[in-house]
């Protein structure tokens, strides 16, 4: 009886070992466990045994059930995993399908390269302050020292509206309105749109943007202006960027300087974006004329101030590398898309 | 403004050898005087020799070729081939030899022509990149050679092709073979002619006679004939043309075997400087100089001009009056007689040329130079065609007219300035001389003016003239009063040098009012204070004076030149520019600290492009301008308001001319445009700005007031539907915390489908609209899709901004759905439905949702089902069936009293 419950053990173990469905187990319990399974078969001989062999062979039956259950037990949690591990085979996917399409839109290059350099000068305390573009020409040249003879006065650079109204030719009459209205000090930026009388071309446009800076306070030095320059192109062009000013003229400010920035391309050594000088021109800036403050009744003995202006499409242009900026302003929705 | 290196030289030497042009340009550049670009007219050609044709003979296989040994200096002649007729034997020729390069990039190979080797290419002018005023002594008459007569109709030749010695071609003019051609020296040529019954010497100009050839000759004055004589087309006589080898004359001296740009005085560095506008006096070889001196630390030389001997006295000939001293504040005249015209030297033409001034004659060329060199424009009259000795300066009246140089007649506006005399202007003052005085060969006697004029009034003139010339662009910038009578010596002084004519003594200078020496006070703290630096008060009295100004304690004194310099603030761009802006060190903005950040309105221009992002639209940006047309093309009606318009008065182009008031018509041309490029769909949004201007009581605009300027958003979509459209922007103002838009059918605007148009109104102000964009229009507009647009008052938007946004708490007890169908009149709007179900369920409803709309079979013609389902609510209990079914009964009730609508079964 013993070597019969020994056999069925080994037997059921093998059974249950190679078993790998739910089914199979279920049907190996049944054969071993069940009420007409082999084990209640043995209970059942166990009458015709002797009263001392009853409690071993007992003892031995109720061991291999156990051990049988326990293979069961174990075999059950394999299965319920193979069933799982086929049930997530069933349900693969190929994921390399596309996704379901989002849309998506974008804002136009100049939108986010002007959000970008006004978040840049708002964190430095900047205020943004805003102006007509159909402006006088007493603010867009007489307050801001342009004389009667300047060129930029020619229609042949500036639309008229009539003799005393124009559409602004830059960002600058925003300075003189904001003078005009606030006591030092003052830091603002003044974005917008600007208009010049040249046929659109492949780096001119009748409409471009600028983005114009002033800041008025006590003490003011070029020193300020180079630094509040040089935290702005690096934020915008990287760490590795230098600036240099070079001296020019504009009408409104004295000194006056064109700021270049170090080739973001060749680093300086020279290259055809830089036309091999290493420098690329950005923007124009000085120290605010002191005429220009007397004007809008700030008191240049006291109070002294810096101005830039930068044009928005060309910083534009070099950040993503776009070379014609009539592609700006066609607004060919598959150049739109890419930014 | 070019300068050429040589010129500079001639006031300071910075030596340009040691420090390379790229060095001068740059440290130029960031000393304030900005050089563009530079160039150098003999880099382009290398490898181009004098040389000296030693022998010639004709080519054995060709009727025009020439082949010459050339003496370049070395122990063999080389051989070349040449097309040209002009080259005679003991002729000093440009010789390009083998891989010489010339202007254009051209290489010359050696190599054999029909057969014969051609070891280089002789030049032409045109072909070192020269013209025929550069080298007037080389310039090319050519003969009419029979021998070369290709008829224009072979059938009827003007002269037989086997024409002899001696047959006359016409009248006088007779066949003649050259028997013998020797230079004459000056460009002319000794000839021994066979006339057919006689022999005869003959001497000519032109240059492309050799023995053997057969030439046209008049038997009355000796004359050889031209093309032009014969009265000839060129095709007739196709290798006698004015053109050919440049033949260099005796004064361009050179070595056989020596470079040719040297003699030719091409080898010169030339800067171009962009000028800046406040610094009129650096468009000046002497105003260069200058800075160059200053920035190199060199010496400047600049020397008083010297007169050397007159005779007699200018009074004797000429008076000047000014009568308009406003614009005429300083006017100075000298003279000179025995004038003989004629080619300047090649020195002065080579520094015009360099100048990008085209040399003309020696009187002409004078007054270039000088205004070049000092700035100060320049005019030359020929004294006999000045009535009665004398000049008035004096604004013209309003019929008169005077004819320029360049030969047209010119009316002239009231009040323009006009150099006068008693009878008639002679030239329009700073602008262009008149004709009627104009340098001549014929001229004798002449007056040089050296004036100032008002920039205003010479401005206006050339504008409006349509005359721009160097002068006037001086004028325009300003001249220096003071340099005047400098510059007038100067001139006096070239022509003494030219042997041009013999100066008359004395000169005269009306200058009423001289022009006040202007002092400024040097205050080095704050120059410093402004610049952010500590520099010296050393180094910037020694940067002034290197500019001439003279600093005398705290007093500067201003040259006369330096109108630009105001105050402090200028005298401190002259010390940083000098001192070096790139020293000025960085430092940190101090001072009161500023709060900064956006506006709320701001911010929600920013929240605008977001949601419209979201919604899967991209921005566009398109221009401010409207065409007139584009009225008609979106349809506005006659009186509408959108036709009052801001209007450009110097418009690009009609196309451009107006401001819009609407934002359609650039949208739908950037939807034309995409539609073009074969989009499929299109999402694209502005904010875009509108102008409105402002009406006088008569409705009319008022050009003297700005417009009122107001941002639309304006979205634009094909390939979608109405309701796409309609839900990006309940979106849109959902994400803006605008909550109070309403749509309303609108079938009156022209622009929209009638029956695809909802307005947009808040609290009853109307916002825009939304809607099918008309068949027409899109038909004006070339647009194949059905496309819609919205446009809505960003400004208004704003306004509507929910700023008020309080938790509600969420509800505690659940709530009932039920679903209601109702059959109603197909015309009848859902919202007319929704509206009532919302009054009739009152504070119940917590949610109303359209989830069908049915026509067809199952209802009858002209009735449509719509389906809502409806969430009913009590914040304080769960509503039972009993209290659910009372709502619903009412609201069915409502819909049947309402609208006849009955409940679908």
């Amino acid at each position: 009886m013993k070597e019969k419950l020994e056999q069925i053990l080994a037997q059921a173990l093998d059974e249950i070992q190679a078993a790998e469905a739910k089914e199979a187990l279920e049907a190996a319990r049944v054969r071993y466990l069940g009420k007409k399974g082999e084990l209640a078969a043995i209970w059942k001989g166990m009458g015709q045994l002797s009263a001392q062999e009853r409690p071993v062979i007992g003892q031995i039956a109720n061991e291999v059930r156990g051990k049988i259950e326990a293979a069961i037990e174990e075999a059950g949690q394999r299965a319920a995993e193979y069933e799982m591990e086929r049930k997530l085979r069933r349900e693969r996917l190929d994921v390399t399908l596309p996704g379901k399409k989002i849309p998506i839109g974008k804002k136009h290059p100049l939108t986010t390269v002007l959000d970008e350099v006004t978040d840049i000068f708002v964190g430095m305390g900047y205020s943004v302050a805003e102006g007509p573009e159909v402006e006088l020409v007493h603010y867009n040249f007489d307050m801001l020292n342009a004389p009667k003879t300047h060129p930029s006065r020619e229609p042949s650079d500036t639309f008229y509206i009539s003799d005393d109204i124009v559409l602004r030719t830059q960002t600058s009459p925003m300075q003189a309105r904001v003078m005009e209205k606030t006591q030092p000090p003052i830091r603002i930026i003044a974005p917008g749109r600007v208009f010049r009388n040249d046929e659109a071309d492949a780096t001119h446009s009748p409409m471009f943007h600028q983005i114009e800076g002033l800041v008025i306070d006590k003490n003011v030095t070029m020193g300020d202006l180079k630094s509040t320059l040089e935290t702005f192109a690096k934020t915008l062009y990287g760490e590795e960027t230098s600036i240099r000013l070079r001296p020019s003229y504009f009408p409104f400010t004295e000194p006056s300087a064109e700021m270049d920035i170090s080739c973001f391309k060749c680093h300086g050594k020279g290259c055809p974006m830089c036309k091999y000088e290493g420098w690329i021109e950005v923007l124009g800036c000085g120290m605010v004329h002191p005429n220009v403050l007397r004007a809008c009744g700030i008191d240049p003995e006291e109070y002294s101030g810096f101005a830039f202006g930068v044009g928005l499409e060309r910083i534009t242009l070099f950040r993503y590398k776009i070379d014609d900026l009539r592609l700006l302003f066609e607004n060919d929705e598959r150049f739109l898309k890419q930014f | 403004m070019k300068l050429p290196y040589s010129w500079l030289k001639d006031f300071t030497d910075i030596g340009i050898e040691t420090i390379s042009p790229k060095q001068y340009a740059a440290d130029m550049t960031m000393a304030g005087t900005m050089v563009g670009s530079w160039d150098n007219a003999a880099d382009e050609i290398s490898g181009v020799v004098i040389g000296t044709v030693t022998e010639m003979e004709r080519h054995p296989n060709s009727d025009h070729m020439w082949v010459c040994q050339v003496d370049v200096g070395e122990a063999e002649p080389v051989q070349i081939v040449t097309g040209a007729w002009n080259v005679h034997v003991g002729d000093r020729v440009p010789a390009a030899l083998h891989k010489a390069k010339l202007p254009g990039g051209v290489t010359i190979e050696k190599g054999k022509l029909r057969g014969v080797a051609s070891n280089g290419m002789l030049c032409s002018l045109k072909e070192l990149n020269l013209e025929e005023r550069d080298v007037p002594e080389a310039a090319i008459v050519p003969a009419a050679l029979l021998n070369d007569y290709h008829p224009l109709d072979a059938d009827k030749p003007s002269i037989p092709a086997d024409i002899q010695p001696g047959a006359k071609v016409f009248g006088a003019v007779v066949a003649a073979k050259a028997l013998r051609v020797e230079s004459a020296g000056y460009g002319r040529f000794a000839l021994t002619l066979d006339a057919g019954d006689k022999t005869v010497e003959a001497e000519t100009g032109c240059s492309n006679i050799h023995t053997g050839d057969l030439v046209a000759y008049n038997t009355k004055n000796g004359a050889v004939l031209t093309p032009d004589d014969l009265r000839a087309q060129q095709a007739e006589f196709p290798h006698c043309i004015r053109d050919g080898i440049l033949i260099l004359p005796a004064e361009y001296a050179g070595e056989n075997g020596t470079d040719v740009c040297a003699a030719l005085g091409i080898d010169e560095t030339v800067f171009d400087f962009d000028i800046l506008h406040n610094r009129p006096d650096c468009l000046s070889i002497i105003g260069l100089a200058r800075e160059s001196a200053a920035t190199f630390e060199k010496e400047f030389h600049l020397e008083e001009p010297v007169i050397g001997k007159t005779e007699g006295d200018i009074r004797d000939h000429l008076s000047v009056e000014i009568k308009d001293a406003d614009l005429c504040p300083r006017y100075c005249a000298a003279m000179a007689k025995n004038i003989t015209i004629q080619p300047s030297p090649k020195w002065m033409r080579d520094r015009l040329r360099a100048s990008g001034v085209r040399p003309i004659n020696n009187i002409v060329d004078i007054t270039n130079y000088v205004m070049l060199e000092y700035g100060q424009p320049m005019h030359a009259f020929d004294y006999k065609c000045i009535d009665g000795g004398k000049i008035i300066v004096r604004r013209c009246a309003a019929d008169e007219k005077c004819t320029t140089l360049d030969g047209q007649t010119r009316a002239l506006w009231e009040n323009t300035l006009v150099i006068a005399d008693p009878t008639k202007a002679v030239a329009i003052a700073g602008v262009m001389g008149g004709e009627n005085s104009e340098i001549t060969e014929n001229t004798g006697m002449i007056v040089f003016e050296s004036a100032m004029f008002d920039s205003v009034s010479v401005r206006t003139t050339s504008r409006r003239l349509g005359m721009r010339t160097e002068a006037s662009g001086r004028f325009e910038r300003g001249v220096n009063s003071e340099g005047c009578l400098r510059a007038l010596k100067r001139a006096c002084q070239l022509v003494e040098q030219l042997g041009a004519g013999q100066i008359i003594g004395g000169i005269i200078d009306e200058y009423p009012n001289p022009k006040p020496v202007r002092v400024l006070k040097l205050e080095p703290e704050k120059v410093n204070a402004l610049i952010g630096a500590d520099v010296p008060r050393e180094f910037m009295v020694k940067t002034l004076e290197k500019l001439a100004f003279t600093v005398e304690g705290d007093k500067v004194t201003v040259p006369s030149w330096r109108d630009d310099m105001e105050g402090t603030a200028d005298i401190a761009e002259e010390v940083a520019r000098y001192y070096g802006y790139d020293k000025i060190p960085t430092t940190l903005l101090t001072g009161q600290t500023t709060k900064g950040g956006l506006t709320q309105r701001q911010k929600f221009s920013r929240l605008v492009n977001e949601a419209c992002n979201a919604v899967g639209y991209n921005e566009a940006r398109t221009l401010s301008f409207m065409s007139p047309k584009a009225f008609e093309k979106i349809g506005l009606a006659e009186d509408d308001v959108r036709r009052k318009t801001v209007v450009i008065t110097n418009p690009l182009g009609k196309d451009q001319s107006l401001l819009r008031t609407t934002p359609l018509p650039a949208m739908l041309e950037v939807a034309a445009r995409n539609y073009n490029f074969r989009a499929q769909s299109i999402h694209l949004y502005e904010q875009s700005k509108v102008y409105l201007p402002k009406l006088d009581d008569k409705g009319n605009v008022d050009a003297e007031q700005l417009p009122e300027e107001r941002t639309v958003l304006v979205m634009a979509t094909y390939g979608e539907d109405f309701y796409h459209l309609k839900g990006c922007l309940e979106a849109i103002f959902t994400m803006l915390s605008v909550n109070v838009c309403e749509f309303a059918p609108c079938e009156t605007n022209p622009s929209y489908h009638s029956g695809r148009c909802a307005a947009i109104y808040a609290k009853g102000d109307l916002l825009g609209y939304v809607g099918q964009i008309h068949p027409t229009v899109l038909k004006n507009y070339d647009i194949g899709a059905e496309l819609y647009m919205a446009e809505v008052d960003l400004e208004k938007l704003f306004a509507l901004v929910d700023k008020e946004r309080y938790y509600k708490p969420i509800p505690k007890y659940p709530a009932t759905t039920r679903d209601l169908a109702v059959v109603c009149d197909d015309k009848l709007y859902v919202l007319q439905l929704e509206n009532e179900i919302r009054k009739a369920a009152g504070k119940a409803l917590d949610k109303l949702e359209l989830f069908d709309v049915y026509r067809g079979a199952q209802v009858s013609e002209g009735k449509k089902s719509v389906a809502f389902s409806l969430e009913l609510r009590s914040p304080d209990h769960t509503l039972t069936g009993d209290e659910t079914d009372a709502i619903m009964q009412k609201i069915i009730s409502a819909l049947e009293t309402a609208f006849g609508a009955t409940l679908r079964l």
